[in-house]
């Protein structure tokens, strides 16, 4: 199987390490990164791609763009892993459209394109026959799409809660922990790489939201948008608060909920008991899924990061080359 | 409530029973003959939860034993949520707040603890709500996020029921 892979930041390159050093018969003949590009038909040299990215700052050809990579090179499935915009979805919603377009698989972690244009995008796979898959939109290595679409089949949702963004439950469990402010909480985060520069996207619960909305529109067959989102953030909360709940073996957490009996999709602290399974540590994310005939099902993991985060698009491309693709 | 019956065997089972047969819950019972009361009767408090309106069959039912309601206790308010108000409770009157559940008629604010850590800092509270059953429950917690929005305060809700 062959795979372009636009976007060669932490993840690009987790998923490029992954492929090099495990022989599950993907080879890459495109890559790209903003800047530069790079096709090679015969399957592109990794480690010299990683060593340019690290000393040049860019992997390929400064005359090669991602778009050249995503309509020329040949690939059965294209990988986008380019940074989220989710305001338009681009430039990763071109690209898909691009590979769609030619009748090639779409594998991505890219949450703009798939939470504002997943009817069409799926519409134009299927007339294509093709997959596009996005495991990695939500909750990084926690397989939760595949465990909704597959494993849980036939089972009817009524509920959806969870923990979804790793950087506002680190923030939480350090100012639960250690009676930090939300600033200094922050502050920690940022030091650790776990909080960007701008974090409003996080603590202001428009990420969690996101993937509310992309399981909404993708498994639970609603019509939603992010402003149909109910959303408070984490930014305004106080030790005191943590404190208060604390005294009665309570603490708060940001969670993101999905009634879709009462067509609800919800961001908020939440006041959860100590023991509750979604109260868990540091960056983790974690999603209890209540369902007619399964009941209560929790997953826990690890949301985010360059491996975990090439895990969830390793498993989409297993999926397709099983489901899809013959020969090499 | 506070029951009279016969003093005979039999008796404090057959009060017990019309309890269970509206869906009732005994929490304790409490029973023991008074020097005061006469020979021939006893008298036993109950302590029960009874699922909202099923009082007045109860009485219907008892009586229909024979047995004698002495008095009847304070109905219970069985609902209870705990909410943590994050603002300038304060500088928002927080006893109106308070005051638009405890209004309602249906619902009151039977707890509250509250830390200011600072003039001007946005203080925090954790406030108890109890109410006759979840509906209500569900009209407090629309007013109080009404006054909330009103005032600029947050709401912070259980995920669960506690």
């Amino acid at each position: 199987m062959r795979i372009a892979l636009l976007g060669f930041g932490s993840v690009g390159q987790g998923i490029a390490r992954a492929l090099r050093e495990k022989d599950l018969g993907i080879s890459i003949t495109g890559i790209a990164d903003s800047r530069s590009g790079l096709i090679a038909p015969g399957g592109i040299d990794i480690d010299a791609a990683l060593a340019q990215k690290r000393e040049l700052g860019y992997c390929g050809d400064p005359s090669v763009r991602p778009m050249d990579v995503a309509l020329l090179a040949e690939y059965d499935a294209l990988v986008e892993v380019t940074p989220t915009d989710v305001i338009t979805g681009e430039p990763a919603l071109t690209h898909i459209r691009a590979a769609l377009g030619r009748g090639r698989h779409v594998v991505t972690s890219n949450k703009g394109p798939i939470a504002l244009a997943y009817d069409d995008l799926i519409a134009e796979a299927e007339s294509r026959h093709v997959s596009l898959r996005y495991e990695a939109t939500v909750c990084g290595a926690i397989p939760i799409i595949h465990a909704l679409q597959e494993g849980l089949a036939g089972n009817r949702v009524k509920r959806l809660s969870g923990v979804l963004n790793g950087t506002c439950n680190y923030i939480l469990t350090r100012m639960s922990d250690e009676g930090l402010t939300y600033e200094q909480a922050l502050m920690e985060a940022r030091e650790l790489g776990y909080a960007e520069a701008d974090p409003t996207y996080d603590v202001k619960g428009i990420d969690a939201a996101i993937k509310l909305v992309i399981l909404a529109n993708t498994i639970l067959h609603m019509d939603k948008a992010l402003d149909d989102v109910q959303i408070t953030g984490i930014d305004l909360l106080t030790p005191d608060a943590l404190r208060l709940a604390e005294e009665q073996e309570m603490t708060i957490r940001l969670i993101g909920e999905i009634i879709p009996d009462e067509d609800i999709l919800r961001v908020s602290p939440r006041i959860i008991g100590k023991a509750h399974p979604l109260v868990v540590e540091g960056t983790l994310n974690a999603v209890t899924v209540d369902t007619d005939m399964a009941g209560e099902i929790t997953f826990i993991g690890k949301g985010a990061g360059s491996v975990e985060t090439a895990s969830a698009i390793i498993g989409d491309l297993l999926f397709i080359r099983d489901r899809y693709v013959t020969g090499t | 409530m506070k029951l009279e019956m016969k003093d005979t065997p039999g008796q404090l089972v057959a009060a017990l029973k019309p309890i269970s047969a509206v869906g009732g819950n005994i929490l304790a019972v409490i029973h023991q003959r008074d020097a005061l009361s006469t020979a021939e009767t006893l008298d036993v408090q109950i302590v029960l939860e009874l699922p909202e309106g099923r009082l007045e069959r109860l009485l219907e039912l008892l009586r229909e034993q024979n047995v004698g309601v002495v008095r009847i206790g304070e109905e219970r308010l069985l609902e209870k949520r705990s909410f943590i108000l994050i603002g300038h409770l304060m500088h928002t009157d927080l006893g109106d707040t308070v005051d638009r559940i405890d209004r309602t008629g249906f619902a009151e604010v039977t707890e509250m603890s509250l830390v200011m850590p600072a003039i001007n800092a946005p203080s925090s509270a954790r406030i108890t709500i109890r109410s006759i059953n979840i509906d209500d429950m569900k009209s407090a917690l629309t007013i109080l996020q009404n006054v909330a929005a009103e005032k600029d305060l947050l709401v912070i809700e259980p995920l669960e029921e506690m």
